[in-house]
């Protein structure tokens, strides 16, 4: 075991896979001798040659059709978008091409896929470096949405996508890529997609979350524990397909939720939880079950940061709202 | 009052005239089927010559067909090809099987020539699965909708090559109006900058829909803009298959040999509308526009130069027309006998393994099927 931060942890899944897989091959912006603009990619190049880990063209769309006609080629690409807020450069490669590839040629041809790409606030980037555009990509039938909120996840969950035999975006929270340490196993391990966990156990209320708010979610929890409230918290760590074995489960122990996003509450996938726990779980509901999501505007300029993104605070008061209803 | 105004040293207007005038046309075929470039002929034997006219007959049946077909609403979505046969079959008929095509949706007829079944392509127009189910070792992907993506990807592909040393090229197509598109660049961009083994063919057939050529760029040739991706770039007479066929040959030698990427302009026409969905060609070009590049046709140019070298005859021009009508009518009846699609199948092509919500939808599915 080591600590790790989740960038490291990034790290040593992508040089797992590169040594397990020939046909792993890492490229984008900046990935190669560079090490990457958040060093997810250190010393990977000097390790597997520029043949495995090598920069591109600063195109976005480039990137993601040249992944895709690898993949022909019986190659397995790991490509990265600098910030997904550059997403919509790359739009058609990603949700009109890779996404329906596998369908569209009845299962001749398939994308073994995974686009890293860092997103999410409160580290005053400039303006499309943090908005949270997972919402868009959880409405794409054909791939899987990852975001991580640990460095054990994120380990785990980098290898299992690298080995998906479909197209997975793996999105990092750049608040999270340095901000704590943790013991992650140095040796190889996998966490499956589209499973859930259960960070903290509680039984008065469920509190759904992902990416960085998780951990405002178990602040918040400390904090409603100290008022005599017991309450659980599911990190969803894939959005797409959601867990909804784990969601309902808890819901039914504790009968009532919330649904916390950093997104803005038109965005995200807050509703779509909103809406299975609706469709599975009413008859056990005490309580309506509400969101935590960012102000229904443009992500904010970076000052506005710390009055506009969801936090602890927003969580506890809407908590207590479902807690007293 | 007189100011000196000093004389700049520069001339950009010279700097484009001088660029432009490096692109002239290759033609080795004129309108009447002589040959006006001894030099460029390629080595084709007499057996090679025949057969890539039959092809290009053969072809031109079918498009009559699917229009007819289409009419009577046993075909659905159909690109008309008529007029770029040379530009078409001619740049097929230089590759080899290894190579991998990666065609716009006009561009039908080459993955059939490279080995799609006949009734996969007319399923493909119909809007079923199975259509799109390539053969194995047929390196084709299906018709690409989305105008300019086939590009980027021809640039994966052609990257793909390179690194597993394999001797083969990607080859792509697209038209005058995908030219105007971001991913047009980036894939003949990123091509150059890896010295990745592709062909960028892009068929010059004058009109986006209804915009003509002209109102998609100030440049004199599509071919110059290799220049802006620094890769070579030729502009061929796209209505003589000599001249493709050298063209496309000579650029897949570049790409074999590691010296990276060529975009080829083939300067052509389609004589029919966009597409059958309701398209009127009448409304922007003239009949005697049409006229005028009806004379440049690639099988009449064709035709006279083997007919006046001896290999070509109506008789045989005949049985190829009858093999054609034959193999589209036993296509067809193929097509008709592709079992229904269900839901489920769509579903079960979605991923490897299926998710919790498309298993669960699975099932209510097959439970509505087996009613």
């Amino acid at each position: 075991m080591a600590q790790m931060t989740m960038i490291q942890a990034i790290t040593d899944a992508l040089r797992t896979e590169l040594r397990n897989d020939e046909n792993v091959l890492v490229f984008g912006e900046d990935v190669g001798v560079n090490g990457g603009v958040f060093r997810a990619t250190e010393g990977l190049q000097k390790e597997f040659g520029e043949d495995r880990v090598f920069d591109t063209p600063l195109a976005e769309s480039g990137i993601g059709g040249l992944a895709i006609g690898l993949t022909t080629q019986g190659f397995r690409p790991v490509p990265e978008i600098q910030f997904f807020g550059f997403l919509f450069e790359v739009m058609d490669s990603v949700s009109g091409q890779m996404a329906r590839w596998r369908y569209r040629t009845g299962g001749t041809f398939h994308a073994p896929i995974t686009i890293r790409s860092p997103f999410g606030g409160g580290v005053h980037t400039p303006e499309m470096h943090a908005d949270s555009l997972e919402g868009l990509m959880a409405q794409q039938p054909g791939l899987k949405v990852v975001i991580p909120s640990t460095p054990y996840d994120a380990k785990g969950l980098l290898i299992s996508a690298i080995r998906d035999n479909d197209p997975v975006i793996f999105l990092e929270h750049m608040k999270l890529y340095r901000s704590f340490r943790q013991e992650v196993p140095e040796e190889e391990y996998t966490i499956p997609l589209g499973k859930a966990e259960v960070k903290r156990e509680g039984s008065d209320l469920t509190i759904v979350a992902y990416g960085a708010m998780v951990h405002d979610s178990l602040k918040a929890a400390e904090e409603l524990e100290k008022e005599g409230h017991s309450v659980e918290v599911i990190d969803l760590r894939t959005i797409s397909p959601l867990d909804i074995d784990t969601i309902i489960t808890s819901v039914e122990k504790t009968n009532r939720a919330i649904v916390v996003q950093e997104a803005q509450k038109q965005a995200g996938i807050a509703a779509q939880v909103v809406a299975e726990i609706s469709d599975r779980a009413i008859l056990s509901l005490e309580a309506p079950v509400l969101r935590v999501a960012a102000p229904d505007t443009v992500y904010p300029f970076s000052q506005a940061e710390p009055v506009w993104l969801p936090n602890h605070k927003d969580i506890i008061e809407t908590a207590k709202k479902v807690l007293q209803f | 009052m007189a100011s000196k105004t000093k004389k700049t040293q520069f001339d950009a207007v010279k700097t484009l005239e001088n660029i432009e005038s490096q692109f002239e046309m290759v033609q080795i075929l004129n309108e009447k089927g002589e040959i006006v470039e001894d030099a460029l002929v390629p080595d084709l034997s007499d057996e090679q010559l025949t057969e890539l006219m039959r092809r290009m007959v053969y072809t031109r049946i079918l498009d009559q067909r699917s229009i007819s077909l289409n009419r009577q609403g046993r075909l659905g979505f159909y690109a008309p090809t008529a007029g770029q046969e040379a530009s078409q079959l001619a740049s097929h008929f230089a590759l080899e099987k290894e190579d991998f095509i990666l065609p716009g949706y006009r561009d039908v007829p080459q993955i059939i020539w490279h080995g799609l079944p006949l009734y996969k392509a007319f399923l493909f127009s119909r809007g079923h699965f199975v259509g799109n189910q390539i053969p194995e070792g047929v390196n084709v992907i299906p018709p690409q909708i989305i105008i300019g993506a086939q590009y980027v990807q021809a640039a994966g592909v052609a990257l793909g090559f390179k690194k597993r040393g394999k001797q083969a090229v990607a080859v792509t197509y697209t038209g005058d109006g995908g030219s105007s598109q971001g991913d047009f660049y980036e894939g003949i961009n990123f091509a150059g900058a890896y010295g990745a083994p592709a062909i960028f063919i892009v068929q010059n057939n004058q009109f986006a829909i209804s915009t003509p050529r002209d109102k998609q760029t100030a440049a004199t040739t599509i071919a110059q803009k290799a220049i802006a991706a620094g890769i070579p770039g030729v502009l061929v007479d796209g209505m003589d298959p000599l001249a493709v066929y050298k063209v496309v040959k000579e650029a897949r030698a570049r790409a074999v040999n590691g010296e990276g990427p060529t975009l080829i302009e083939t300067m052509c026409y389609r004589y029919g509308p966009h597409t059958m969905a309701g398209d009127d060609p009448t409304r922007y070009r003239t009949s005697d526009t049409d006229s005028e590049w009806e004379k440049k046709d690639p099988l009449v140019r064709f035709r006279n130069y083997l007919v006046n070298k001896g290999i070509w005859n109506e008789e045989k021009e005949n049985e190829v027309i009858e093999q054609a009508k034959e193999d589209i009518k036993v296509a067809i009846k193929k097509a008709d006998d592709t079992p229904k699609q269900k839901v489920t199948d769509l579903i079960s092509n979605m991923y490897e393994e299926l998710p919790n919500n498309l298993q669960e939808q699975y099932e209510i599915y097959k439970e509505k099927e087996s009613k």
